[in-house]
């Protein structure tokens, strides 16, 4: 009986599996190749096709695995495998894969060659802390993947060591990622005193009794929060996020926009969702256990973030530091799909989440081509670049403008989404001042353009041609981000069959 | 004859948590600053075991303070290393002159 259980167990998480066996191989080909490393980055790119082989093939699958086949709620586990996952997961999977691309074209990484072999395997630490983020239903496995991926980020956040800021970027991640996590840990202890237990779906039942604390539990759940917020970005947590973009290489940059943000928000909703929730009714409204305010609390957070995240872009003259803010701004946004606790909301994080995937990592990828050529980062050194190299500008443009929300590109789908769901909520309050923030953020996206294409250059500005590749990159990103613009019925359908959080 | 009880534990992790958040926001020393976060990490520690013994919860807050312990010492390692970098280009490890990257 204990042995099915455990290969029932193991057979869940192949994907996870896959990706230990490829970290290991990873730097035990680190080990074996110490000559010649061309081939490691190969190693890589198979070893994320696999694993999303393998989360593809779980589509649909829905199960518990490592239950406490003693407890009487055996029938919850540690990990939970579901849509919702599978969904979170091949985003991680896909930015990944981008990134390990785009890594091939850096300079900042081709300077470190020598080293490449810790690169990926750091990269690949960091994928698997996201997948056990993203199935976590048990608080200490929370913590744990939490501190997985924080780790390897502290290191790759500092890895090229080719300037100063780039051993201050890890520093001030290490220090402001390490207080967060210590206080979320002071969090999970309250919550394991009160209820006595760390599984989520048993402290659900628990905390429905009227024996529970409920100061504690609040003290205890904003504790928490501080150790999710910290990840995905959000206010009063964010000190960290323009520094250490701006420091770190611009591929982990592009990396921790996108894959940590989501692997924070599948947490951060998973976490809500399973604790918190008591039911949710035929249409899709989540009725919360009246414990603790988080549609308060959340609601204060995602104003004050987007709005800090849009006015502090404004004044950013370095294009990683202004995508930095605007990233921040755009956490802001996601949280707002989650205030409203219904599915209508959830199917708009996810609807955004693809949108935002393609759109950051594509201006991301430009801002890196054009810095491999020009070896600067600052607006005012794109001065003219419009004339002289059009495909890097128009695709940049259309990836700023997505990113602002305006049609017809993906970012208008996925904004309309969210407001139509605070709009259904009657949140109207809320929605006003989310568009008010959209036309400030239109300030800075097309302050970039003004640069690209009004403003005389001082001197010749040089001609950026791309190499084959590159082009196929980036309009591999780009044309998904007009096609989703203009017809996104496939986007919606299929954010719409993720939404099964199990439980409940 | 005074018993040891729950409330004795959690005053004194509520007592380190305050000394930790304390030292993170006032020490100016990259080194002190992760002195603070082990004692944050610590008062956790303390909470997890008291609560196992006198809620009668198992064993399970016993493991999870083990793999705490050695989770901060994978934290330290890291953080050492960093702090190490840190002063192989800045000279120095005060965290308020690393400020190169601020506009």
């Amino acid at each position: 009986m204990a042995n099915t259980n455990l290969y029932h167990s193991l057979s869940l998480i192949t994907p996870e599996i896959f990706l230990s066996v490829a970290l290991v191989v990873l730097v035990l080909a680190d080990l074996v190749l110490h000559k010649d490393k061309k081939l490691i980055p190969y190693i890589a790119l198979l070893g994320i096709i696999g694993t999303g082989y393998l989360t593809i093939s779980q589509f649909g699958m829905s199960g518990f695995a490592f239950q406490n086949s003693a407890s009487m709620f055996s029938s919850y586990g540690m990990i939970t495998v579901d849509s919702f996952g599978i969904f979170f997961k091949s985003i991680v999977l896909i930015s990944s894969l981008l990134i390990i691309l785009f890594s091939f074209q850096s300079e900042e990484i081709q300077k470190i060659n020598d080293r490449i072999g810790e690169y990926y395997a750091l990269i690949f630490g960091m994928i698997l802390g996201m997948f056990f983020m993203i199935s976590a239903t048990d608080l200490i496995l929370i913590y744990l993947s939490m501190e997985l991926m924080s780790l390897s980020s502290y290191v790759l956040a500092g890895f090229t060591k080719l300037r100063d800021r780039n051993s201050e970027a890890s520093l001030k991640y290490l220090l402001y990622g390490a207080v967060s996590s210590g206080l979320m840990l002071f969090g999970i202890s309250l919550v394991y005193g009160l209820t006595g237990t760390t599984n989520l779906y048993i402290i659900n039942s628990l905390i429905q009794g009227p024996q529970i604390n409920l100061f504690t539990l609040a003290f205890a759940c904003i504790l928490i929060f501080a150790g999710i917020g910290y990840k995905i970005s959000s206010a009063p947590f964010h000190f960290w996020t323009p520094d250490v973009y701006e420091g770190a290489p611009i591929t982990i940059t592009a990396f921790l926009s996108v894959a940590s943000k989501a692997a924070g928000f599948a947490l951060l909703i998973r976490f809500i969702k399973t604790t918190f929730v008591s039911y949710v009714d035929p249409n899709g409204w989540w009725h919360l256990i009246n414990v603790f305010d988080w549609k308060t609390l959340i609601i204060a957070v995602s104003i004050l973030t987007m709005t800090l995240g849009n006015f502090s872009a404004l004044w950013q003259n370095n294009m990683k530091r202004m995508l930095a803010y605007s990233s921040i701004a755009h956490a802001g946004y996601l949280l707002l799909g989650l205030v409203v606790f219904s599915n209508q909301g959830l199917i708009a994080i996810l609807i955004y989440f693809s949108v935002y995937l393609l759109m950051n990592l594509g201006a991301f990828l430009v801002v890196m081509l054009i810095a491999n050529r020009i070896g600067s980062e600052d607006i005012d050194d794109y001065n003219g670049l419009g004339i002289t190299s059009p495909f890097l500008s128009v695709s940049l443009a259309i990836f700023l403008i997505s990113l602002t929300g305006l049609p017809p590109t993906a970012g208008f789908i996925g904004k309309l989404y969210l407001f139509i769901a605070l709009v259904d909520a009657k949140m109207i309050a809320v929605a006003v001042i989310a568009l008010l923030n959209t036309v400030v953020s239109l300030y800075y996206y097309i302050r970039v353009l003004k640069h690209l294409y009004l403003v005389k250059p001082v001197k010749e500005p040089v001609a950026i041609t791309t190499s084959f590749s590159n082009t196929v990159l980036v309009s591999v990103l780009m044309l998904p981000v007009i096609f989703f613009g203009i017809y996104f019925e496939p986007l919606v359908n299929f954010a719409k069959s993720c939404l099964l959080i199990l439980g409940l | 004859m005074l018993q040891v009880g729950l409330t004795h534990f959690l005053v004194v992790s509520a007592i380190l948590f305050s000394l930790g958040i304390y030292g993170i926001v006032t020490r100016k020393n990259a080194v002190m600053v992760l002195m603070g976060i082990e004692l944050v990490l610590n008062s956790a520690n303390i909470n997890f075991v008291a609560f196992a013994k006198y809620g009668n919860y198992g064993l399970g807050g016993q493991i999870i303070a083990l793999f705490v312990i050695i989770l901060a010492a994978a934290e330290a390692a890291i953080a050492l290393a960093i702090v190490l970098n840190i002063y192989k280009t800045f000279a120095n490890v005060n965290v308020d002159e690393i400020d190169k990257l601020k506009e």
